[in-house]
């Protein structure tokens, strides 16, 4: 317990603020994200005079409640974060621990790769992939698996590599286990904390980059309730209505945060090791 | 020989040197080992000595087949393993058994000891394995409930007797010991090198005692193999070769081992 505890438990609450909201999207928003009223354009936050009682973070500058919209925008965030993050995962660790584990030319060939994958500007590949494969929410996530699977490979190879030199894995060679055996019940148990510090880590990257995609407009169509697309409006109406950029900034940078923290606070609580 | 256990002929083990790799094609290699004949009689415990650096861990775990030799040849109660796969190797694996140097790295640190020293059981087809590992534990002095803990719960001697007994479970006619004393502290030493004098006389263990400690070797060894720059200098039983060495390398290593002597003058001057 103590700090990890607490920070456990912050970005719990958070997490479980947002997996809500996206599950319950449709019952909790006080009004429909797409629903334009231009008699109600730019309203402020509750707090402040000329406020709406059903628009308790006030509109846009198309009169769409911001309210509505965020809790929405956490179903495409929280979409984004889960598949991209895992398909990322999925595809950069089996990489990772054939290389570290293999060694001799599969590691060679698979760092070369890796060096020239990761030259490229992450998110300049991103618009170019996504400006191919046509825009879509099946899109960003493919883009980012694409990108971000080099992060999972280089890190899982380099420990993979260092845990298959330890004497563990000379002793189950004695035993007499196979290669696959040994890499499965001996090696991947000792590389998998990391895996999963990696996985909450590349889930708040997804959340970020989809923002970004989002904010150049390469994400899903405009209209569609995302952070990103959010920022992008509100940054156009910055001198006017301040509310309409600052919340899904807050939305994001929180769940981004959260999903950090929470990947190294389940590590420090539940790995023996570390305890 | 004929009684030899294991039996090395000519074993040599060249490695890329890695300090002069080349961009390409191959670079210079190292020799590990440079034709090493030995035989480890049947039922003994043969000390295999030597400084750091002079192959003798090397030449032990190419006796179990940890590593292929480059050339030479490496026989098993006189059967040939030197290139037999693993599939070849599968049969005599369960009597070709090690003690590494430091427990802390060969037990795995996620798996609980009941898993680590079960699992080579069930490898080799042990349908009784967890009365097996309940029995070798127990032979080793660990209490019972060791087996529900994780590896770093336990004491660095303890978990030593954890690779032991992780070793004997499986009734190995050879276990080889690398080191496995010299991470220890002095009194837990001695307690691993009873045990071990035990199993060797309880089981008919053969054994390789791979150290750099002369007091140690003497002690355990029957016979010992003096090793330097990768090549063996001297075998034979161990008062001779300690007590009329005939190979000045061998002189020079007795002169660099500490002894166990007290020199009255200090007695003296702590009592003034």
């Amino acid at each position: 317990m103590g700090r990890s505890g607490l920070r456990l438990r912050l970005a719990g609450v958070w997490l479980s603020v947002v997996v809500c909201a996206a599950v319950f999207a449709p019952l909790i928003s006080p009004q429909d994200p797409l629903a334009q009223d231009l008699f109600l354009e730019r309203l402020p936050p509750f707090w402040i005079d000329g406020a709406e009682p059903g628009h308790p973070l006030g509109t846009d500058s198309l009169g769409r409640d911001v309210l509505s919209r965020l809790i929405h925008g956490s179903r495409i965030a929280l979409t984004v974060a889960i598949l991209a993050g895992l398909a990322a995962c999925l595809a950069g660790s089996a990489v990772g621990l054939a290389a570290g584990f293999l060694g001799g030319w599969t590691d060679r060939v698979v760092g070369r790769v890796i060096d020239v994958w990761m030259s490229f500007p992450p998110v300049l590949f991103a618009i170019l992939l996504v400006a191919v494969l046509g825009t879509g929410l099946h899109s960003v996530i493919i883009a980012i698996a694409v990108i971000d699977w080099t992060r999972f490979a280089r890190v899982v190879r380099a420990e993979t590599l260092g845990q298959t030199r330890m004497d563990y894995v000379a002793s189950a060679v004695v035993a007499g286990r196979g290669r696959f055996g040994i890499l499965a019940a001996e090696v991947l148990p000792n590389v998998l904390p990391l895996i999963v510090a990696l996985l909450s880590l590349e889930m708040g990257i997804a959340v970020i980059v989809e923002a970004i995609l989002s904010f150049v407009n390469l994400s899903i169509s405009s209209d569609a309730p995302t952070w990103g697309g959010m920022i992008a409006e509100g940054r156009t109406q910055i001198h006017f209505a301040w509310w309409v950029l600052v919340f899904p900034m807050i939305a994001l940078f929180l769940t981004v945060l959260a999903l950090t923290q929470f990947g190294e606070g389940l590590r420090d609580r539940f790995d023996p090791v570390f305890r | 020989m004929t009684d030899a256990l294991i039996s090395a002929r000519g074993v040599s083990l060249s490695l890329p040197d890695l300090n002069a790799k080349r961009w390409f094609g191959p670079g210079p290699m190292v020799e590990i080992l440079k034709g090493i004949d030995l035989d480890l009689p049947r039922g003994e415990v043969t000390g295999i000595v030597g400084e750091s650096g002079s192959g003798k861990s090397t030449l032990g775990r190419c006796l179990i087949r940890l590593r292929a030799p480059t050339s030479g040849r490496i026989l098993f109660e006189g059967v040939d393993i030197t290139h037999a796969g693993r599939a070849e190797l599968a049969p005599h694996r369960r009597d070709l058994q090690m003690v590494f140097q430091d427990p802390m790295s060969s037990l795995n640190p996620r798996h609980r000891i009941r898993r680590i020293v079960e699992g080579p059981l069930r490898v080799n087809g042990f349908d009784d394995a967890k009365e097996r590992a309940a029995e070798a534990l127990d032979r080793v002095g660990l209490p019972a409930e060791v087996a529900d803990r994780h590896p770093h719960q336990l004491s660095g001697g303890q978990r030593q007797r954890v690779g032991i007994a992780r070793a004997v479970a499986l009734r190995p006619k050879f276990i080889l010991a690398d080191e496995m004393v010299s991470g220890l502290d002095v009194s837990t030493q001695a307690g691993i090198l009873r045990l071990l004098e035990r199993l060797v006389s309880d089981l008919g263990l053969t054994m390789a005692f791979v150290s750099h400690d002369l007091g140690v070797v003497r002690h355990l060894c029957s016979r010992v193999a003096v090793m330097r720059e990768g090549g063996i200098v001297e075998q034979g039983a161990v008062e001779d070769i300690f007590d009329r060495p005939r190979h000045p390398y061998t002189a020079s290593l007795k002169e660099a081992a500490p002894l166990p002597e007290i020199d009255p003058g200090w007695i003296k001057s702590g009592a003034d």
